[in-house]
């Protein structure tokens, strides 16, 4: 409690910085001025920035920082929440947004109105999910960042994006319905929505009341299984995200975990292991269907016409691949796949650059895998897609393979590892031959004159600010993966969380 | 009152899906209103259905549960701007694509009913 003296409103400015940050963008000083409006923008993003690496200092000892809104005292008002999870996928959130507003700088923000405003709105939405300790409020901040990812992927027009969006809008809109009616079943039967006062109140309910609870946690699990995309609810990620402009498809990569981290959040702490005949409610869902995820994303990606669809599959996996550790519901393993989440977040943002620098210097073939005219700078290119195919694969030296190593460790009891190695392996290997066949067709299948459309410095900035996280993941892999294992600890350590939470004093 | 208020969530909710499984842009948004009335209603009475239950307090020894109120208002709110969205989008959908389809292009069965009028109209945009 003492930093919350020092700085009391340090736990809030996540939100509040992008909030006022895309407000100003909208003031006349502003709008209608690019130059203005990029550099503004990116100084909130390292404001943001800055804000995270101060967040996760202050969280780094174990403490939580709470900030009742309004002072209206827990359970009833809003609290917001920061522990070492939160903080974590904020100070993620914040490094994914600086590296695509960056690549955006380059020119893809002036391809249509308000991206930057909206830019700033998505990221407040996204690092307001990661923040609430209030389930209706993260229905709230769900939707900002769904109505601000709307816009960002419809920006720059043209047919692909048009019928990419309305397939997303219809499903987001249809999950929004499902949300508030699971919200409603269990505002009805356990009379709070504050998540730590949940998870007192499942461990006190009646036997008769349970069934209903359950059908409540199952219809969550159904939206949080559409924003992650799992298995069944899968088939609108790939059109949209190899449809969206690449700053916007890269920052849609934190997108699918924020589903991850709702389904974390609340399935450990509200249904976690002192919720009675409710806990563990969705092992035995979450289980086969991340496996599928995984075994179905590594063919999607096999048969990938183009780059950026690659990329989309790519993601795909990665959800797979997270969600089946997280079904073990295990610290070690969950620590395993926090790690991995951080890899795969920045690698496959990284990589939705790339794709769209290497098809904006191949002019008519675009990100088609076929063989046309060279690009301009073939070492460059071919270097970073290089070096992002051996992260992403997880092939040594990089931070794949760590992560993939510590994924595949935390396999414990034989029937996990009879179904998860095969799977993970597998895919491995045909991401492996997917991305050497792309490689080859794009860099070595050249004939013609080179193009001579040179990318802007600026764009390859971004693009090594995401990738070289790989390298860096693994130089500091130790310290990582002793943080990630911690954070792990913590997130099943709800005791602690409902103490400190409920016993919540004079907030600010 | 419970039966009555309940047949009519159920009600809305079976319309709402049936539209929204429709193939055209039209009768998906109207199933999006109809499944946002539904779940506005449920939403409403998670709190318990009162009768003549008052507002402010010291007024009566009943009172409404104000939450889901709050709940509902925000709900409203937010589904109203949706259907909204989801309205222009899908008129830029019907600009840009041609048709009103979801997909964005008719299914070959009905393709040599109405495939003629639409593209025609949709060229001439």
């Amino acid at each position: 409690m003492t930093h919350l003296t020092i700085m009391p409103h340090l736990t809030i400015l996540p939100v509040l910085v992008p909030l006022i940050g895309g407000a100003l963008l909208m003031l006349p000083p502003l709008v209608g001025h690019p130059q203005r409006q990029r550099l503004t923008g990116i100084a909130c993003s390292l404001i943001l920035l800055a804000v995270s690496i101060n967040l996760i200092q202050a969280t780094s000892n174990g403490q939580m920082l709470l900030y009742a809104v309004g002072d209206w005292q827990p359970p009833f008002g809003i609290l917001l929440v920061a522990d070492r999870l939160s903080t974590m996928m904020i100070l993620l959130t914040s490094l994914l947004g600086l590296g695509s507003l960056l690549y955006a700088c380059a020119g893809t923000d002036e391809q249509g109105a308000l991206f930057h405003p909206l830019f700033q709105f998505q990221l407040m939405g996204i690092n307001g999910a990661f923040l609430t300790g209030d389930i209706f409020n993260l229905f709230v901040f769900f939707e900002v960042l769904l109505i601000a990812s709307y816009a960002l992927l419809m920006h720059g027009g043209g047919k692909p994006r048009t019928r990419a969006g309305l397939h997303y809008v219809v499903l987001n809109l249809a999950a929004s319905a499902v949300f508030l009616t699971s919200l409603g079943i269990l505002y009805g039967t356990l009379g709070t929505l504050n998540m730590a006062d949940l998870a007192v109140k499942v461990q006190q309910l009646p036997e008769s009341e349970a069934p209903l609870v359950a059908v409540g946690a199952m219809l969550m699990l159904f939206v949080f299984g559409l924003k992650a995309a799992i298995l069944p609810l899968h088939f609108w990620l790939p059109q949209a995200y190899s449809a969206a402009s690449a700053p916007v498809a890269a920052l849609f990569a934190i997108m699918t975990k924020v589903g991850i981290y709702a389904i974390l959040r609340v399935y450990t702490l509200i249904f976690g292991d002192d919720a009675g005949t409710l806990s563990h409610l969705i092992a035995p869902w979450l289980w086969p269907t991340a496996l599928l995820t995984l075994s179905f994303a590594a063919i999607g990606l096999f048969t990938s016409p183009n780059l950026r669809r690659m990329v989309a599959w790519l993601v795909l996996m990665s959800v797979g691949s997270i969600l089946a550790v997280v079904s073990f519901h295990r610290p070690e393993a969950t620590g395993a796949a926090l790690y991995y989440l951080l890899h795969t977040t920045l690698v496959t943002g990284g990589l939705f650059l790339l794709m769209d620098m290497i098809s904006q210097q191949r002019y008519k073939a675009s990100d088609r895998i076929v063989g046309a005219r060279p690009v301009a700078q073939p070492a460059l290119l071919g270097g970073l897609f290089f070096l992002g195919s051996i992260a992403v694969i997880g092939m040594p030296p990089l931070s794949g393979f760590v992560g993939k190593a510590l994924l595949l460790k935390s396999a414990h009891h034989v029937n996990e590892m009879i179904w998860y190695w095969p799977a993970l392996l597998g895919s491995s290997l045909l991401a492996i031959i997917a991305l050497s066949r792309a490689g080859s067709s794009i860099f070595w299948r050249v004939s013609g004159a080179p193009s001579e459309k040179r990318t802007h410095p600026l764009e390859v900035m971004a693009t090594l600010v995401l990738l070289a996280s790989s390298p860096l993941m693994t130089i500091f892999g130790g310290t990582i993966s002793e943080f990630t294992h911690a954070t792990a600890v913590q997130l099943y350590d709800t005791h602690h969380y409902i103490e400190a939470v409920l016993s919540v004093e004079a907030a600010p | 009152m419970e039966a009555v208020f309940s047949a009519c969530v159920g009600l809305l909710t079976a319309c709402g899906i049936y539209l929204l499984l429709r193939g055209r842009t039209f009768p998906v948004v109207v199933g999006l209103t109809l499944l946002s009335y539904a779940v506005n209603l449920f939403l409403f009475s998670s709190g318990g259905l009162t009768l003549d239950g008052g507002t402010v307090l010291g007024a009566t020894d009943i009172y409404a549960d104000p939450l889901p109120q709050a709940l509902v208002l925000t709900a409203i709110v937010i589904g109203f701007a949706m259907t909204a969205f989801a309205v222009i989008l899908a008129m830029r959908a019907r600009a840009d694509l041609g048709n009103d389809h979801v997909d964005g292009r008719v299914p070959s069965k009905q393709q040599a009913s109405s495939t003629s009028t639409e593209s025609r109209s949709g060229e001439k945009r």
